[in-house]
């Protein structure tokens, strides 16, 4: 049994099946970053100060963000990220001209961009373990934990996703007839919608987090 | 994107990617380099969110292909940032007008002391 | 193929392998019945939690037969998970995952939702959530005890339960935001020809909005769900403000945080979860009176405008559950005219379904007598929330159990019994039987008396202020005095309620084998496709013989000079004189 419009678009709305159910995804992961930043907006507001004390109220940790967090570090991140976004539009480009091994290469490079990521990640928070800061110390670091621990997953969430479309996935295109291949191109731009998508809540968190 | 793109769309595009990519390299240093100005929060406020917004909108029109995409998910779309303009609203106001709840339970405290 | 319960089904199931095709199923009337059957036992067990509170609150401390007598805390753990259950295992897979999933691939003229291993997912988010959250039954000091609402600090500094509580409500999110994306991009996208977005029966507009809600609406709450899990498990302090002391001493965390940020992001969502349980439910009632009074239903384009209208403002109401704490005067303002604004398209809606009566020559079987039951149910609960969006009303009845008596108007004689509605109207078509009459009215009959008797004493007891978190139902408040009486005759009526399910259950099992089989597909003469052009009992996978096309609009009943009383969508026929007749031109 076939499913109508799975790669061709429907003549009356312009779009495929997976194109507009990606797109209704980040709708919601709108709402859901939108949510914890309206939180964070609400506690910060109703905060006496910013980073504000450490905890019990004994020290003020910091006059500004960017005495605790890593800005380097995050400059580098955003860069990195960027970059993956770029690598990622171009896989899906070099598909479109039929060219699979640059795509392979491109995807490739994503791949180890987003890892890159996680990587300096690690570094920054094992930086403020050292320091004993912790989610826990007050709600400074609280959001910076929670909202930069929630786009990390995301972002894990796009290697698997992006991992899968570089190895296995790539079998689709390689039955090799039209459909296959548009098929295949169409699973690579929504991967790729995703991936901006994480791209785009960093270029947010960057500064309102790390700058403000 | 249009199902029918030939191969010098698809070229025409690459040089955009590339146009792009150095737009949001530049807009980060900018934004990092105005924070060490130290401005005071509202402007430095200001600031940084009117870049951020730039740089997503570069991300979601070309990388995304929101500029040239069809009705029906711009309409989605829509929806979704009213929710959320309507949320942020919302949140920022109910704050705003909220009995402070500690001055409340002081004065209570303080008129029971007394 | 759908039954399996016939011989002959359940060998040739065997033959397919019995997971792949009832469990692991991408067909989605398999999933629909899955999220049937699933959420017809959660009913039930929330209803058995109901019981035993009721049971506590007629006879304080009286032994219950094999379980002893009740302690606070299993009162508490009952109250919070009854209120879950219902709410979010039970009427809402019911409605949207059951209902919708089996209906509306159908009445679109589609083979199958869109993305069909994504149907089969939600419903196995849905499943394990649902485990998640009857396991936390066992976990040391058993389930989340601060509500269904969960406000912290309470909820901050609960037993194990509330954070069973809460990965229970990630994975039911999961899946309803999965269901969501699902069912919007089916209507949009597999409409069958000439299936325009006025000619879409009410029941696919009203499971169209509610996606939109549960798309846009649940994201906060997971979001709030994700921050009180960090300060359950991070010992963050996002709801906890400074300074806070419990029987064990001072908190040892940050503080710093708000219980109110907790009380916005959870009725960002809970405020539109409203409609999403009542919002399927017009639409089967419609779908049904319009059927029974064989009449169009009356201002088609008024109640989609409605719809949508509702499905907008239901966002920026949410506040009015919130008025005494503290708000200020402007912004209470604010949410108390949203909120009197959003009764409107309500009352729109129901006077259409009203108007809709006036003049038909009304078929009275049991589908039609819960949907006509449905009306002034809902409309009881509808007028009892109008206190309840304005401050100074709000105030003294807020957690009263005028409170408890509005939304269970609402959503027990309201929701349920249009979904009962649908189970009887729908019955047919997936199993080519029809339910016995008499036990569905002796069903209805006693549900409606047993209902009224359990939710108006509410609305009496609430107004001298009693609360809706007594244990032992106001034994030791004055106020509560003369009213406290009323205890007795709600908790008979719950367990006469429950003696009035019996029939529903016989009929419902005896019917799978027993019941009349249908003489024709369209048993009802209906005009919607899943009647006219789908089989009955449907095809497999696959849905149609051949893909219908759809010349009118969906409530073609009692055209002047047409030679039967309905026309099927998928009939083309000029329909002169009619409403809809103007949309066929063009």
């Amino acid at each position: 049994m076939q499913i109508p419009y799975e790669v061709q678009a429907r003549p009356d709305t312009g779009v495929n099946n997976a194109k507009l159910g990606i797109w209704l995804f980040l709708a919601s992961e709108v709402m859901l970053f939108g949510g914890l930043f309206a939180a964070y907006v609400f506690l910060r507001i109703g905060a006496d100060a910013w980073p504000g004390m450490m905890m019990y109220g004994t020290e003020v940790m910091a006059e500004r963000a960017d005495e605790i967090l890593n800005v380097p570090l995050a400059t580098l991140n955003t860069m990195i990220l960027i970059a993956s976004s770029v690598t990622m539009v171009m896989a899906w480009a070099s598909l479109k001209m039929d060219r699979f091994d640059r795509y392979k290469l491109y995807m490739g490079l994503t791949i180890l961009l987003a890892l890159g990521f996680l990587v300096v990640k690690s570094f920054e928070y094992g930086e403020k373990f050292d320091h004993h800061w912790y989610a826990s110390t007050n709600n400074f670091l609280g959001v910076y934990f929670v909202l930069t621990g929630l786009h990390a997953i995301h972002v894990t969430g796009g290697i698997l996703v992006n991992a899968y479309f570089w190895g296995p996935g790539t079998k689709l295109w390689k039955r090799g007839t039209a459909r296959d291949k548009a098929h295949f191109t169409n699973r690579i731009e929504v991967a790729g919608l995703y991936w901006h998508f994480v791209d785009l809540v960093w270029i947010f968190l960057f500064p309102t987090i790390y700058l403000i | 994107m249009a199902e029918e793109m030939t191969l010098e769309d698809v070229k025409r595009h690459v040089r955009v990617y590339i146009t792009v990519f150095i737009a949001l390299a530049v807009l980060t240093v900018v934004t990092v380099g105005v924070s060490y100005l130290h401005m005071p929060f509202t402007p430095a406020l200001l600031v940084a969110l009117a870049i951020a917004t730039v740089k997503a909108a570069l991300v979601a029109l070309y990388f995304m292909h929101l500029i040239s995409e069809k009705q029906v998910i711009l309409w989605v779309l829509l929806s979704a940032a009213v929710f959320l303009v309507g949320m942020f609203a919302l949140f920022i106001g109910a704050h705003a007008d909220q009995e402070d709840i500690a001055t409340l339970a002081k004065l209570i405290l303080s008129s029971h002391v007394a | 193929m759908e039954e399996g319960h016939s011989h002959s089904d359940a060998h040739s199931a065997h033959k397919e392998g019995f997971w792949r095709r009832y469990w692991f199923s991408t067909d989605h009337k398999v999933i629909g019945l899955q999220y049937g059957f699933t959420a017809l036992l959660f009913l039930l067990f929330g209803f058995g939690l109901m019981l035993l509170m009721r049971w506590q609150l007629a006879s304080p401390g009286v032994e219950i037969p094999l379980l002893g007598a009740l302690t606070p805390e299993m009162y508490n753990q009952f109250g919070a998970m009854h209120g879950t259950i219902m709410v979010f295992l039970g009427i809402v897979p019911l409605a949207v995952g059951a209902f919708g999933n089996y209906v509306v691939p159908l009445q679109i003229g589609a083979p199958d939702m869109a993305f069909p291993r994504l149907n089969m997912a939600s419903y196995h988010f849905y499943f394990w959530g649902g485990v998640v959250m009857l396991s936390s039954f066992f976990v040391p000091e058993g389930a989340a005890k601060a509500g269904w609402t969960s406000y912290p600090p309470l909820a901050d500094i609960e037993t194990m339960g509330q954070t069973m509580w809460l990965w229970g409500m990630v994975l039911l999110i999961t899946s309803s935001l999965l269901g969501a994306v699902n069912f919007i991009v089916t209507i949009i996208q597999l409409r069958a020809e000439g299936m325009t977005f006025f000619r879409l029966p009410f029941f696919v507009w009203a499971q169209f909005i509610t996606a939109f809600l549960l798309l846009l609406a649940f994201p906060p709450l997971e979001a709030a769900g994700f921050l009180q899990l960090a300060d359950r498990l991070l010992d963050t302090s996002f709801f906890l403000p400074s300074g806070l002391v419990t029987a064990d001493g001072p908190l040892e965390v940050a503080g710093g945080g708000s219980p109110l940020l907790w009380q916005h992001l959870f009725w960002f969502l809970a405020h539109p979860e409203v409609y999403v349980l009542i919002l399927p439910a017009m639409g089967i009632v419609s779908e049904i009176l319009a059927n029974n009074t064989r009449k169009p239903l009356w201002g088609y384009r008024l109640m989609v405008a409605s719809l949508i209208f509702l499905g907008f403002f239901s966002f920026i109401v949410w506040a009015h559950h919130m008025f005494i704490t503290g708000m200020g005067t402007t912004i209470s303002a604010f949410f108390q005219v949203t909120t009197m604004i959003i009764s409107i398209p309500s009352v729109v809606i129901l006077s259409a379904l009203m108007i809709t009566l006036f003049g038909g020559s009304i078929r009275f079987n049991t589908a039609m007598w819960f949907a006509l039951g449905f009306l002034p149910m809902f409309g009881i609960g509808g007028l009892t929330g109008l206190p309840l969006g304005l401050a100074p009303t709000d105030i003294p009845l807020h957690d009263t159990y005028y409170v408890i008596g509005h939304f269970h108007y609402v959503v027990a004689p309201g929701t349920i019994f249009a979904l009962f509605a649908g189970i009887y109207y729908w019955f047919p078509k997936v199993t080519g039987r029809t339910m016995n009459e008499t036990l569905g009215r002796i069903h209805f009959w006693g549900s409606l008396v047993a209902m009224n008797g359990i939710f108006f004493p509410m609305l009496i007891q609430g107004l001298p202020g009693v609360s809706r978190r007594l244990f032992d139902g106001g034994l030791t408040y004055s106020f509560a005095e003369g009213v406290i009486h009323y205890n007795v005759v709600m908790s008979v009526s719950a367990f006469i309620l429950l003696l009035f399910q019996l029939p529903f259950i016989i009929n419902f099992f005896m019917s799978i084998k027993r019941g009349r089989k249908v003489e024709k597909s369209n048993h009802w003469e209906s005009t919607t496709l899943e009647w006219s052009a789908a089989p009955t009992p449907p095809i497999g996978h696959g849905n149609f013989a051949t893909v219908p096309t759809v010349y009118h609009g969906p409530y073609e009943y009692s055209v002047p000079g047409h030679e039967s009383d309905f026309c099927p969508q998928d009939v083309p026929v000029a329909l002169s004189g009619s409403d809809t007749a103007k949309s066929v031109e063009s």
